[in-house]
């Protein structure tokens, strides 16, 4: 059975583009496009990994993912954050909230497939 | 240098002027009421034509016109500091 | 013999002629045009209202009866006229600086802005002043009647009852008409004041007319007419030393005191250099009007019946000569004295009436939320125009029970008798600053009392309230107490007797009530500032500010005086202070002229009690440091002083911290604008680089998705263009590079153009707009202007929070610029956010509505380069831009 990714991005060129690269590599890619009801996208996909924005319509990437990490169902989930903002600032913050990769947009495909691939290796 | 001397002094008597014709604006409604007053006077031994008080009356009263005209023209203006518009005219 | 309907015609021409010169002076007035309506000329022919009906024809009836005598109503005000540098000037200056609406306004505001007295003077002015108005009506109906017995046709069709109803309707019709076109007292009635000048032309005219045509025509010269006045019953000069003196003081007393004419003298008062003019005009035109009275009375004496009525001689003289022409200007000449005096009273007592009996108790009912809930604009102005048809109502009303009879004729030195009582309290308030409230009050009190007693209720003869045996014996047999003889003293004229001792001890009451009494900290500092006018025709502080909130007392503003008028005082204050954007410091100063311009409005009384409740006890705490100060002059010195220094020391430091608080929050902004920056700049780059990397890795793509990709790729790389193309035409506009390109044309088509380039009007957005007056032509960077308003109409479709989304944009013309505004109905800008959206890194809420917040720092850039600006306008129910933009823009300018 192939591996689930969830990605929550709000840019639909973006969901786009991230997507053909997974499932290219045989992923099985779930999408989700806006931060209110993030969590419950989380709680319902069981992915094996979450692809995440910092810069989320209606509520901050930060924020869900402190959510995930408080929740025992799916502490652990690995989760790579995504940011157009590069500063310094924000890659403090995501790990601080526990992020276990963090990516400054653009990025090249290669080294989002790379990234997650190793996450999964890791998790597992 | 003289001549900026003359002007103050010049001010000054234009401006007394002006304060002396505010006094006379003060005291010719005065002036009106007794001159208006005199025929009760004439009217003490015996009553007087009425044809001639009014001649009197009207000519008092044409005076207090023009005099009042007079003096209004030359009250202080709004500020009473008239400066600029003394110095145009000579002395 | 003239017929009726001829005068019927003529008296509805001359009537629609005065309709036409008040409206078109309206006009005039209301574009800036005709000098000449505001000339010391006009000034002084709109001061002849005192001439009413009652001179006009009376002063023939009263020669006829007392000879000379008559010159004693005209002398009084002479003397006080010639006499302008000492009382009418400061009256004037007094009601200018303070914006006096009335006497009672005046009054009251000299006390303390008390109500109390207000309403006090306000009664006594209405009681006095009825009459007065019934008296008009019957004169008009009088002369009516002459006519009628002349026509025999008609003799038995008009009723005197029905001309009085017409006349006295007609009347009330157009003071509403051109009496409450406008609220503010400032803003003066041209109209009205046009047209009685037109009157008072009118009425000299004819009475000259009459009085040259019965010495050249009817005595056959001046020296026939001596002997004439010689022959006839009134050929000595006998009249009684107390009366002459007695009636000319009376008659000063009452040009001054009479509410109309307060109303022309100072309400209407355009300029205070034209009391110069009339200082000689008007008494020369009193001279003039009372020239041909003798000659007159002693013809009409030799040439009428015995049994004719002598105040009516000026109109039955040429009649009885067959002069009909010369007759129906003389009944003009009595119609306009009559009806310039009614309109001009029912004016002043309306305004009375409706600033201090009607609004009190409207805004007492409406439970002091007046500011928030109603329109007070429309309360006060409804209120002045059901006043003035009660006053003119109840002046008819008179009219129909006194049955017309002689008893009215002789209400007219009643009447001024009554106003005179004002005398004590005006003059004391103007010229010693012991004067307080209670005294004035108390003196009156008194004063009308005496009135009343000894003149007013006796003048009705044997009436329920005054039986004919206490004005012969006394109350209760107290024979010194007697209505015409009080304290024993006898063989006094009625007049002369009531005016003496009414005055004298309402002044005395009046002068020891106000020793003996305190007064009020707010009467001090009034009195301080009316009795001292000419020193400081500023101001010393009543209010004490900064609880005050300049929104609110800008919205309640708005509900008074207008909302353009309101705005427009607000900036202007916040101009002076140095502050952008509409909403000034309440300071102490601003507070105070606030007040003053609403007291134009509503009244003083009314302004202060509407300010107070916003400001919220401000006025305790000044009354509490003077109380306090009270007790040494030194103490009230330095505490003032203090209280001044704490204020501008909590001021400044206010001001500081503002401004700080500007800076950090800037600060904070510039760090999100340059996360935000690379945000918008890094999303579409990743896009490009996913796809660009997609296409160069992949193979075996089909065409749709080749196809599908490189769009995507084109698409993300418009918009990084789009964006940078917006930094850097705000790096230019600010760095002022730009070129503009000035072209004419008008203002609807830039709105057109703006409205369709940002999506147009559709159920989801409404774009509310008024096209016909939009016509206005202007010459300016149209493209920069519409680039403008397309950012306003985009971000209302995109920030409006409403239901049903509605922009309301509408323009008008103020001088040499056009203001533009554009409201939505959603729920606003906070105001701490009002003074940053025109930054640059600003963005109201979190939304990702597309632009990086640039779009308001542009349209102030564009707005500063076309010379005119964009300002938020608060106190609107919700989101407001105004955009000011000259007409014509300074060819100079462009070259820059």
């Amino acid at each position: 059975m192939n591996k689930k990714v969830l990605l929550i991005e709000d840019e639909p060129n973006i969901i786009e583009a991230v997507s053909f690269i997974l499932m290219r590599d045989g992923w099985e890619v779930k999408t989700h496009s806006n931060g209110h009801d993030a969590m419950d996208a989380v709680r319902r996909r069981e992915a094996d990994i979450v692809i995440l924005d910092v810069m989320l319509p209606g509520r901050s990437g930060f924020d869900i993912l402190k959510d995930i990490r408080s929740d025992p169902a799916l502490g652990d989930t690995p989760v790579l954050m995504l940011t157009a903002r590069g500063q310094d600032k924000d890659r403090e913050m995501a790990e601080r909230v526990g992020a276990n990769r963090f990516m400054t947009k653009p990025f090249s495909n290669a080294d989002v497939l790379d990234a997650v691939r190793a996450l999964v290796a890791e998790h597992e | 240098m003289s001549e900026d001397g003359r002007i103050p002094v010049f001010v000054e008597r234009k401006t007394y002027r002006r304060r002396r014709m505010a006094d006379a604006a003060r005291m010719l409604p005065m002036l009106g009421a007794m001159l208006f007053c005199l025929p009760l006077l004439w009217a003490i031994d015996e009553e007087p034509r009425t044809a001639l008080t009014m001649f009197y009356l009207f000519l008092v009263w044409v005076g207090l016109c023009v005099v009042s005209a007079v003096i209004s023209a030359h009250l202080p203006t709004e500020a009473d500091n008239s400066q600029t518009e003394d110095q145009t005219e000579g002395p | 013999m003239a017929s009726l309907n001829a005068l019927a015609i003529v008296c509805v021409l001359y009537v629609v002629v005065l309709f036409s010169v008040a409206f078109a002076a309206d006009r005039a007035a209301l574009h800036g045009r005709g000098a000449w309506l505001r000339s010391p000329i006009v000034y002084t022919l709109s001061l002849s209202i005192y001439c009413t009906a009652w001179t006009f024809y009376g002063a023939v009836g009263f020669a006829v009866r007392s000879g000379l005598e008559y010159v004693t109503i005209y002398l009084g005000p002479t003397l006080i006229m010639i006499g302008w540098w000492w009382t009418l000037r400061k009256m004037v200056r007094v009601g200018r600086s303070q914006r006096i609406t009335s006497i009672a306004d005046l009054i009251s505001s000299r006390y303390g802005k008390s109500n109390t007295l207000a309403v006090f003077v306000t009664l006594l002015a209405v009681i006095g002043t009825t009459p007065y108005i019934a008296l008009q009506l019957q004169s008009v109906t009088l002369s009516f009647q002459i006519f009628a017995e002349n026509d025999l046709l008609q003799r038995q069709t008009v009723s005197q009852q029905s001309i009085a109803f017409w006349v006295a309707g007609g009347l009330a019709v157009f003071t509403i008409l051109f009496g409450t076109r406008n609220l503010d007292a400032n803003e003066r009635h041209h109209g009205v004041v046009m047209a009685i000048a037109l009157e008072a032309v009118v009425k000299l005219f004819a009475l000259l007319a009459v009085g040259v045509f019965v010495v050249w025509g009817l005595s056959g010269g001046i020296g026939e007419t001596l002997a004439r006045i010689d022959a006839s019953p009134i050929k000595n000069f006998e009249v009684s030393g107390s009366r002459w003196v007695g009636l000319t003081m009376l008659s000063a007393a009452a040009f001054i005191c009479l509410p109309r004419m307060f109303q022309v003298m100072v309400v209407e008062n355009e300029d205070e250099s034209h009391l110069r003019t009339a200082a000689w005009a008007f008494p020369a035109y009193l001279m003039a009007m009372s020239l041909f009275v003798v000659p007159i009375a002693a013809v009409g004496l030799e040439k009428l019946p015995s049994a004719s009525n002598p105040d009516l001689f000026v109109l039955t003289l040429p009649l009885q000569e067959g002069q009909d022409g010369l007759a129906i200007l003389s009944f003009l000449g009595g119609f306009s004295s009559a009806t310039s005096m009614v309109i001009v009273a029912a004016i002043a007592l309306s305004t009375m009436v409706s600033n201090h009996i009607v609004m009190p108790i409207w805004l007492w009912m409406s439970g002091g939320t007046a500011m928030v809930s109603g329109d007070v604009r429309n309360v006060a102005l409804l209120a002045r125009r059901i006043s003035i048809a009660g006053i003119v109502f109840l002046g008819y009303l008179y009219f129909r029970v006194s049955g017309g009879g002689a008893a009215l004729a002789a209400i007219g030195l009643i009447s001024f008798v009554g106003v005179a009582q004002f005398l004590p309290a005006l003059m004391g308030g103007l010229f010693w600053r012991g004067a307080n409230r209670v005294g004035a009050l108390a003196g009156l009190v008194t004063g009308a009392a005496i009135w009343l007693y000894s003149l007013f209720l006796p003048s009705f003869g044997d009436t329920f309230l005054m039986p004919q045996h206490v004005i012969e014996h006394g109350p209760l047999g107290i024979d010194w107490l007697r209505p015409q003889a009080l304290f024993g003293t006898e063989g006094l004229d009625p007049i002369v007797h009531a005016f003496m001792w009414s005055v004298f001890l309402n002044t005395l009451v009046f002068l020891v009530v106000s020793l003996l009494s305190f007064p009020r900290p707010v009467e001090r500092l009034q009195g301080a500032q009316f009795v001292n006018v000419f020193q400081h025709s500023g101001t010393a502080g009543t209010w004490s500010g900064g609880l005050a909130q300049s929104e609110d007392l800008l919205i309640m503003s708005q509900r008074i005086m207008g909302p353009a008028e309101a705005q427009a005082l607000f900036s202007e204050a916040a101009k002076r202070q140095g502050i952008a954007g509409l909403l000034p410091e309440p300071t102490p100063d601003f507070l105070q002229e606030l007040e003053r311009v609403l007291s134009g409005s509503v009244g003083a009384a009314t302004a202060h009690a509407m300010i107070s409740q916003i400001v919220g006890g401000a006025t305790v705490s000044v009354e509490d440091l003077m109380a306090v100060a009270d007790e040494t002059a030194q103490i009230m010195e330095y505490s003032s002083r203090l209280e001044a220094k704490t204020e501008e020391q909590a001021r400044t430091a206010r001001q500081l911290r503002e401004a700080n608080d500007k800076l950090t929050q800037l600060s904070v902004q510039k760090d999100a604008f340059l996360s935000q920056i690379s945000h918008e700049l890094r999303t579409p780059m990743t896009s490009i680089r996913a796809f660009s990397e997609i296409m160069r890795d992949t193979e075996g793509l089909t065409e749709d998705e080749q196809n599908k990709y490189s769009s995507i790729i084109h698409d993300e790389a418009v918009r990084l263009t789009r964006l940078l193309d917006d930094l850097l035409d705000l790096s230019v506009l600010e760095n002022a590079q730009v070129l503009l390109n000035w072209q004419s044309g008008t203002l609807e088509e830039v709105l057109d153009r703006a409205v369709s380039a940002a999506g147009g009007s559709d159920p989801d957005f409404q774009i509310d707009r008024l096209p016909q007056r939009e016509h206005f032509e202007l010459r300016s960077d149209l493209d920069r202007l519409a680039q403008v308003f397309i950012n306003l109409i985009s971000n209302a479709r995109k920030y409006c929070d409403a239901k049903d989304p509605v922009l309301k944009i509408r323009a008008k013309r103020s001088d040499d610029r056009l203001i533009i505004d554009f409201i939505d109905n959603g729920s606003g800008i906070p105001m701490d956010k009002q003074t940053l959206i025109f930054e640059k890194f600003s963005r109201i809420g979190e939304t990702k509505a597309g632009g990086a917040g640039l779009g308001l720092a542009i349209c102030r850039e564009v707005m500063a380069r076309l010379s005119g600006a964009i300002t938020y306008l608060p106190g609107q129910k919700g989101a407001a831009f105004r955009v000011t933009v000259p007409i014509d823009s300074p060819s100079v300018k462009a070259a820059g």
